[in-house]
């Protein structure tokens, strides 16, 4: 089976980690870079992700924190990161 | 500074048109806010229905101005006139094909008491766009590939000479337009040879988000008071009608790098496209405050206060920290002008408060 693209050795291939962090989350789901001013809402589950993507990059300590915190299979969790994972490199080109 | 601590400042640019509004009024907001009935402002324009001139509680008074292809010396007359009747401390000029005229005349105004805070004729001409692509390679500023014409006949095969469409067409002073095809182009290339000579400047058209820096040089090589603004909404000529405040420390450093290789002094707009990968290309760059600038007192940073401070040698005050996030976005409303008003800049080519009330 070929690797997924966005995970590599367990990390997850993201955005530039200073892009990440330095995007200011609110508790509505509305996101701001302050570099580029762009804005953009994201649902509970983008911001449960983008909120343990600013601190981990490690793939299944973010899945192993989200199923702690919501009632969610690993393997759902861990589709859902990945696939936000790349929607996030999308944005962040 | 005169009557009793009151400084009186000559503002330009009062043409606050909707779709494409002069800077002056904008300017008039941010000292008014920074100094209230300590200052007294004068508003010059070229035209009575210029909105700015009929705002009283920005504009003391109102005064019409000889446009600058009248000359420096039709221009220095009217400006020793108007200051024989309110004797001005300071001219901050707002419009860029005024700054030949203004930086011309700065000795023979400051002999009359008026100050200004303006570059020299050569920084001037340094930053004009035909001479664009020099400085940002001195500065090691991207900057978009540009070539200069003098006839329309370029665009026919310009494909083959490596142009593709869409282009930039822009005028040596003022105006740009993309055109997306040959006719577009040469369209655009009349149009603009017309009212701006020639030659007209071709650049290649650079994909991505346009973001915008002022700021103060202070004439030694050092910025002051960056802020930096994200177009959110754009009006019909491409001008911000909506805007948000950023803050990117490589924009900055380009607008550093760019004024410390101009010793720029004065109010600067430096424009720049953010392409998709990420990167910085030089626009343009303007000598005076932009319309936005009213942003520059909303994030604590107010840029035509800091340079009336600069020009009085007084201590500036302590500039807030960046703050990324803050949004403008204009509107339309309508001054209500008493005919008085008009008819006395009509006729006398001033109005003051008093005119406005009677």
């Amino acid at each position: 089976m070929e690797k997924d693209p966005a995970k590599i050795e367990g990390a997850i291939v993201l955005p530039k980690p200073d892009v990440l962090m330095r995007l200011a989350l609110s508790d509505s789901g509305f996101v701001f870079d302050p570099v580029t001013g762009n804005s953009f809402t994201v649902n509970g589950a983008g911001l449960a992700i983008l909120r343990r993507l600013q601190h981990e990059t490690d793939l299944a300590r973010i899945v192993a924190s989200l199923c702690e915190e919501f009632d969610v299979t690993p393997l759902a969790a861990e589709r859902d990161v990945i696939e936000f994972a790349n929607l996030l490199r999308n944005a962040f080109k | 500074m005169t009557r009793a601590g009151t400084i009186t400042v000559a503002v330009t640019g009062m043409n606050a048109v909707p779709d494409n509004p002069g800077a002056g009024l904008a300017v008039a907001r941010c000292l008014r806010e920074a100094r209230g009935k300590r200052l007294r402002i004068l508003g010059l324009g070229y035209d009575a229905l210029d909105p700015g001139l009929h705002r009283r509680e920005y504009c003391d008074s109102a005064h019409l101005i000889s446009y600058p292809g009248s000359g420096a010396d039709t221009l220095f007359a009217r400006l020793t006139e108007i200051h024989a009747a309110e004797p001005i401390d300071m001219l901050l000029p707002c419009l860029d094909a005024e700054l030949p005229l203004m930086i011309n005349l700065a000795p023979r105004l400051a002999a009359l008491g008026i100050r200004s805070y303006l570059p020299s004729a050569e920084q001037l001409a340094r930053r004009a766009k035909n001479r664009l692509a020099d400085l940002a390679r001195e500065a090691e500023v991207g900057y978009p590939e540009t070539v200069a014409i003098t006839q329309a006949d370029f665009f026919r095969d310009c494909t083959r000479k490596g142009w593709s469409f869409p282009l930039v067409v822009k005028g040596v002073f003022y105006d740009a337009r993309v055109a997306a095809n040959v006719e577009e182009a040469e369209a655009a290339f009349r149009a603009i040879a017309a009212e701006w000579g020639l030659p007209v400047l071709v650049q290649r058209h650079v994909a991505g988000e346009e973001c915008n820096l002022a700021g103060i040089g202070d004439g030694t090589g050092a910025l002051l008071g960056e802020v930096m603004m994200k177009k959110r909404a754009v009006t019909g000529r491409g001008k911000a009608w909506a805007g948000i405040s950023i803050h990117d420390d490589v924009l900055a450093g380009i607008a550093r790098r760019l004024v410390a290789t101009l010793k720029w002094k004065g109010p600067i707009e430096i424009e720049v496209m953010r392409d998709r990968q990420g990167e910085y290309q030089l626009i343009e760059i303007n000598p005076r405050f932009p319309a936005w600038i009213y942003l520059s007192h909303g994030v604590g940073r107010n840029l035509p206060a800091l340079l009336l401070s600069l020009a009085f040698g007084e201590k500036p005050g302590e500039l807030a920290p960046p703050q990324p996030g803050l949004m403008f976005i204009r509107y339309a409303e309508e001054a209500i002008v008493p005919l008085s008003a008009f008819e006395s800049l009509m006729v006398e080519g001033r109005s003051t408060r008093e005119v406005a009330k009677s």
